[in-house]
């Protein structure tokens, strides 16, 4: 039985008159790869620093890994490693003094600290620059040297904040592949994006957040079932437009809506993989079937329905 | 009852200590501190006062040498055209310097971005904080004891005779009173850089403070006692408690309370601060010096003071940082 690593209940953070987060509860169970989207200022950042205790709690409880951040913030710190949203570093330092720094305020003894900088150099590929200085680094090294000091603690949770924004695709891939690394070693991952693909690529679950609520937590899969209606979009492709196929789709049992694209195209919204039941309703309508493909429901489409159904005022 | 309001206290407590990982940070900043090109400007403007109004003082002493039994406080205090004596270069130089060490503390690790970093390591804000503080200190007392050691070796090659012990610690006295007179300008201008952003305001706000004792403060306490206590029919009690007041108001000023303490240490004879009647002299050896004893205790509330300032601004400087919200 898994137990829960982030665990929140009716969490709330006011600034004044705004509400930066309301009546959350979140939980996020050991080795879970957790998403969290959202808008900018819709309350991702405001939650990961109440969980690390940087930030007190108007209202409701916090226990991370067991501890409550807000009177043991120490042991939460130990045990959970933060990368922040645009990261910085001492830049007249080299990497490695950087790292021996945060290895020294975790208390690691000197022959420890050396030991550890020097694994989680070589495990994020950044040996080579270890004795450069942080001021001639790029940023997709920057970030991996912000990964790598989260590593040095050996965290049972890693919460990262906008991990991937401003990298460029080949850096965000590689440091993605880094990300599911860990993820195969067991280490709990929250991570809050609004970069929704590379959320969709390494997350086992996600929860939506609007204006400080989290609106939507599920599977990705989930959440194309309850926003999109459908999780399976299947596209068919005919020679010519063949009449009567549209109501012929329209009754099979599972479909949730169809649409007709161009006179040949049709695609339909169902909420199991009905291909086969699709192809005999084709051909049975008399059609001549080109084409058949099923597509997985992307989180961008969730999230850009949602936020529409949101302005339209109609989202549950 | 008794045992669930203890459970209840204990629960409330933060756990750990808040001094956790004090010495990283301390190591950390004051190496930062040693290295940096602010430290070798300051190093070069304080080499040139030393030795320039030193070598201004000795060329004057020479003179009086053997005849004069406190010569090596003449070191720090004898001024020479156009230079002013070195202890009153301290008055302006040290504030400079404490203000150099601290304006770009907290703010400089936010416009960096390290701060959000550094404090989601297991360590609270109050080691962050002391830490910036004690090594700016730290830094602070090397670079006057250094000072210290420098113009008392300038004497004694130039004057040709050993500092008696009473010299040493009357001089010992004074680089302790300086120290910490620069303390309170290290924990202003820590407070500043957690109220302003932008570490040039932090830094300008500072050295208006700074002016503002220096310059105006005098002129503002005597204007001030003026109206307070106005001097109307002439009576002797009436310009005393103006004087009295007039100087009460400067001892606010930590550079009247250095000055004070310079006085006293340096100046074996002076025997009382403030206002003295010719009453009060009456029995009194006129210019036979004090014992080190008897001065120290005459500036102990100007040394006290002078550590309560930098105690107070400090504690204002957590209370504010505790509050800070850390986002970006």
């Amino acid at each position: 039985m898994s137990e829960a690593v982030i665990e929140t209940q009716d969490l709330t953070k006011h600034y004044g008159d705004f509400v930066a987060v309301d009546n959350l509860n979140l939980t996020v169970e050991e080795g879970q790869t957790f998403g969290l989207l959202g808008p900018n200022g819709s309350g991702k950042t405001t939650t990961i620093l109440m969980l690390l205790g940087l930030t007190e709690p108007t209202a409701g409880k916090v226990r991370v890994l067991g501890f409550d951040p807000v009177r043991q913030p120490l042991s939460v710190k130990a045990r959970v490693g933060y990368l922040p949203e645009r990261l910085g570093f001492y830049d007249e330092l080299t990497a490695r003094e950087n790292l021996l720094y945060i290895a020294k305020l975790n208390g690691l003894p000197r022959d420890e600290a050396y030991r550890r900088i020097d694994k989680v150099l070589e495990q994020i590929n950044l040996s080579t620059a270890a004795d450069q200085r942080v001021a001639t680094m790029s940023r997709g090294m920057r970030q991996r040297l912000g990964l790598a000091e989260v590593l040095l603690k050996q965290p049972q949770l890693i919460i990262m904040d906008e991990p991937t924004q401003g990298l460029d695709p080949e850096v965000a891939h590689e440091f993605l592949n880094i990300v599911r690394d860990l993820k195969a070693e067991g280490i709990t991952i929250l991570l809050a994006s609004h970069l929704l693909h590379q959320v969709q690529a390494v997350c086992d679950r996600v929860g939506l957040f609007h204006a400080g609520k989290m609106v939507l937590e599920g599977t990705v899969k989930d959440l194309a079932q309850r926003v999109l209606g459908g999780a399976y979009r299947i596209r068919l492709e005919t020679e010519g437009a063949v009449p009567g196929l549209e109501e012929a789709l329209r009754k099979l049992p599972g479909v949730v809506n169809v649409h007709c694209q161009d006179t040949n195209t049709y695609e339909l919204e169902a909420t199991k993989d009905l291909r086969p039941e699709a192809a005999r309703a084709a051909i049975e309508a008399g059609g001549r079937l080109l084409a058949i493909d099923i597509e997985e429901p992307s989180l961008d489409e969730v999230y850009t329905r949602y936020f529409q159904e949101v302005e339209h005022g109609t989202a549950s | 009852m008794a045992l669930q309001a203890n459970q209840a206290r204990v629960k409330r407590a933060r756990e750990g200590s808040p001094w956790t990982g004090l010495w990283a940070v301390v190591g950390k900043e004051m190496a930062d501190q040693l290295t940096s090109v602010r430290m070798r400007i300051l190093e070069v403007l304080i080499l040139l006062t030393a030795f320039g109004t030193v070598y201004a003082a000795l060329q004057e002493l020479r003179a009086t040498v053997g005849r004069d039994p406190f010569v090596f406080l003449k070191l720090f205090t004898t001024p020479r055209d156009p230079l002013p004596a070195f202890a009153g270069f301290l008055v302006f130089l040290v504030p400079l310097i404490a203000i150099a060490l601290a304006f770009d503390a907290i703010n400089g690790e936010f416009n960096r971005r390290t701060l959000p970093r550094v404090l989601a390591q297991p360590i609270y804000r109050d080691a962050l904080l002391f830490g910036k503080f004690l090594a700016g200190f730290f830094t602070l007392a090397l670079v006057l004891t250094t000072i210290w050691l420098l113009v008392m070796g300038l004497g004694l090659l130039r004057l040709g005779v050993p500092p008696s012990g009473e010299e040493v610690g009357r001089s010992l006295w004074f680089l302790v009173a300086t120290i910490f007179y620069g303390g309170i300008w290290l924990a202003l201008a820590l407070v500043f850089s957690i109220i302003f952003r932008q570490p040039a305001t932090a830094a300008l706000a500072s050295i208006a403070v700074w002016i503002f004792f220096t310059v105006f403060w005098e002129m503002i306490a005597s204007l001030l006692a003026q109206a307070i206590q106005p001097v109307r029919s002439g009576f002797l009690e009436e310009v005393l408690a103006q004087s009295q007041l007039e100087m009460a108001l400067a001892r606010i000023s930590p550079n009247t309370l250095y000055s004070e303490i310079t006085l006293a240490l340096l100046h074996p004879t002076i025997r009382a601060l403030g206002l003295v009647l010719p009453i009060q002299l009456h029995g009194a050896i006129l210019g036979t010096p004090l014992p080190l004893r008897q001065s120290m205790l005459l500036t102990w509330p100007q040394m006290t003071s002078l550590i309560a300032a930098t105690i107070l601004l400090f504690a204002l400087g957590y209370t504010l940082f505790q509050r800070q919200e850390i986002r970006p």
